[in-house]
């Protein structure tokens, strides 16, 4: 009894010490998420003023709707393409670069630089790259006689290669931050192990597969997680690399440039947009839930 | 589990092995026999586990020479070199059972599921983890992870063991359990031990041999009864024993020429002899120990039976060494004279 009155009387004491924090959530986060959800099933005019309901069913419209279909399909593709190539890629440079050699110190360096460099300016960057008829990966002769369309039309505007061509724009610009984590996993990895392991007789590759990757296996959950959901994020890439063009087939228009893209069918509708936003938003949700779930069954949390 | 023909001796030649400056092992030159058990002792830094790893291979040596047998072994892989290591971290693999654990030599060396699934269960029954063979190292104790990495390292029935530290990491109590059965195993396995501590009561207990390394080179090899009895130098008669030798300035006890060391047991305190002050008395139940100042740079300790009256802190006493059982050292080089 003395307990249950105890707590009634920290009650106004709980609520003022968590008020801060609490107003901040409910007026960065929980209102807009509310107003977006809400706003999803109203439709605007071209100014986004007088919207009126138009019924929770414009949620089912949109996710029946061929271009919703379309853009989650390109968003699947591009995370299949970015996520697995840009883990293997950071935890491949991540071992390389773990060997106590002269100079390690100038590569790490420059493998995890990426992480200060924006979506635009890498973006950007790959734009020149990969321009026709200055760029320098577009004039190197022997890539031009393994990708032709590397000159005609373009790796960017053919929509064959577009949407490759973007990933490797994105798996490039967040290599550093897949390289930086990967390496602080290993760096847990005790030495000893390995030496166990080495004196035993067991082979590089045998020491990966056997001590390195179970033991740094939260470390690619983690990453894993978060390059997906950065993936389905993308917006800057195919907004200065594409527009998410090209045109007729929309290769490159992911649920974000559905969203908020320039040359987007529904970027005169705030309704539409909002409801597009909110099923990506529960998308990402499931599939974070769904990749915790099925590899935390196998990921070893330290002893 | 018995080795008849497969055990080696060790010889190492001139070995020294440089980081940049830092000579961690100087010229260091070693004969350890067919089944020895012997122990590299010094504290930490003096190059003891780099001489170690040197033998298996962890470490490639600046200079010198390591034989394995009849090999010479400096361009050998660890793998070939027939040893194998404990740490004194235990190096288990988290995510692997106890039986995976053990297994893993083997599996490594790609010998078939069901003869390492016997070898394990036998190098298990040995260290009396059958019990434990699904469990993962961290639902283990840390006397239990020992064992398990003690059964890793048998169950490939190698040559020669290479132990770093083994105990370190155990509390006192088993600590000095686990010394007699590493023993024992010693005795069982037939093979060559060397074994790196910096605990001399280890030392002591568990070799045959001893080699008292400081900053990279070996100050003395012997049995522990020849370390204890006849040190080679000031630094050995002073690391062996607890409490430690007793270092008497030169000229007070003999000539100018030499120091004068006596064991504990071997110091008393008289009536007349070499002037000192009483700093601490401590009373350990079966005996009390008398740490007297002799000057700012010497210390000596009288054992006395426990019950007898002893002089209070601050008094003045007078001390001798048994003239029967004084260690003779060059007061320059600190090399034993006699």
């Amino acid at each position: 009894m003395a307990v249950k009155t105890r707590r009634l009387r920290d009650i106004p004491l709980a609520f003022a010490m968590l008020g801060p924090s609490l107003l901040v959530l409910l007026t960065f986060v929980l209102y807009p998420l509310g107003k977006a959800v809400w706003l999803g099933q109203q439709t605007c005019d071209v100014q986004g003023k007088n919207c009126k309901s138009v019924g929770w069913g414009q949620y089912t419209t949109v996710i029946k709707s061929d271009q919703f279909q379309h853009a989650l399909w390109v968003t699947v593709k591009f995370a299949l393409i970015t996520v697995p190539i840009g883990l293997a890629l950071g935890v491949g440079l991540a071992v390389l670069a773990d060997k106590q050699l002269r100079g390690m110190r100038f590569f790490r360096t420059i493998f995890s630089s990426t992480i200060a460099t924006s979506v635009a300016v890498a973006s950007l960057m790959w734009l020149f790259l990969l321009q026709p008829s200055v760029g320098v990966l577009a004039n190197l002769g022997w890539l031009r006689d393994i990708f032709p369309v590397i000159k005609e039309p373009g790796l960017l505007k053919d929509p064959g290669t577009a949407l490759w061509s973007v990933g490797i724009s994105s798996i490039w610009a967040n290599l550093g931050f897949t390289f930086i984590l990967v390496t602080a996993g290993l760096q847990s990895v005790p030495k000893e192990m390995h030496e166990s392991a080495y004196v035993d007789g067991a082979g590089g590759w045998m020491r990966f597969t056997n001590i390195t990757l179970p033991l740094i296996s939260p470390t690619l959950l983690f990453t894993t997680v978060v390059l997906t959901s950065r993936a389905f994020q993308a917006y800057g890439e195919m907004d200065l690399l594409t527009n998410g063009g090209p045109i007729p087939q929309d290769s490159t228009t992911t649920v974000t440039y559905l969203i908020y893209g320039s040359s987007s069918i529904i970027k005169n509708n705030d309704g539409l947009q909002a409801a597009v936003a909110v099923l990506l938003f529960v998308i990402l949700l499931a599939l974070s839930a769904l990749q915790f779930r099925g590899f935390g069954k196998r990921v070893h949390y330290g002893s | 589990m018995q080795y008849d023909d497969d055990v080696a001796s060790i010889r190492l030649v001139g070995v020294s092995k440089h980081f940049g400056d830092v000579k961690a092992v100087d010229n260091v030159s070693l004969d350890i026999a067919d089944r020895d058990f012997m122990i590299l002792l010094g504290p930490s830094g003096c190059g003891k586990s780099t001489l170690l790893r040197t033998i298996a291979g962890l470490e490639d040596p600046t200079a010198g020479e390591v034989w394995i047998g009849d090999s010479m072994v400096n361009d050998v892989e660890p793998k070939d070199r027939d040893v194998s290591m404990v740490f004194q971290s235990y190096a288990l693999y988290p995510h692997k059972s106890v039986q995976a654990n053990i297994e893993f030599p083997l599996k490594v060396r790609g010998v078939d599921k069901a003869e390492r699934a016997e070898a394990a269960k036998q190098a298990a029954e040995v260290l009396g983890l059958t019990p434990y063979l699904e469990r993962r190292p961290g639902a283990l104790s840390g006397g239990q992870r020992q064992r398990v990495a003690l059964a890793r390292a048998i169950v490939r029935q190698p040559a020669v063991f290479c132990m770093d530290e083994p105990l370190s990491n155990l509390d006192a109590k088993l600590r000095a359990e686990t010394r007699a059965e590493l023993v024992a195993l010693h005795d069982r396995l037939n093979a060559t031990f060397v074994y790196v501590t910096h605990d001399q009561v280890e030392a002591m207990t568990m070799g045959n041999r001893i080699a008292v390394m400081r900053d990279g080179i070996i100050e003395q090899v012997g049995s522990p009864k020849e370390v204890y009895d006849k040190p080679a130098s000031v630094f050995v008669a002073q690391f062996i024993g607890t409490p430690p030798m007793n270092i008497f300035p030169a000229g007070s006890v003999e000539a100018a020429d030499h120091v004068v060391g006596a064991r504990p047991e071997h110091t008393h305190i008289t009536s007349s002899g070499v002037a000192a002050t009483v700093a601490l008395v401590e009373h350990l139940g079966h005996e009390i120990q008398v740490v007297c100042t002799i000057d700012t740079e010497h210390r000596a300790i009288v054992r006395l039976p426990a019950g007898t009256e002893v002089p209070s802190n601050g008094s003045s006493v007078f001390l001798t060494a048994d003239e029967n059982h004084r260690h003779r050292f060059n007061v320059e080089t600190g090399l034993r004279i006699s």
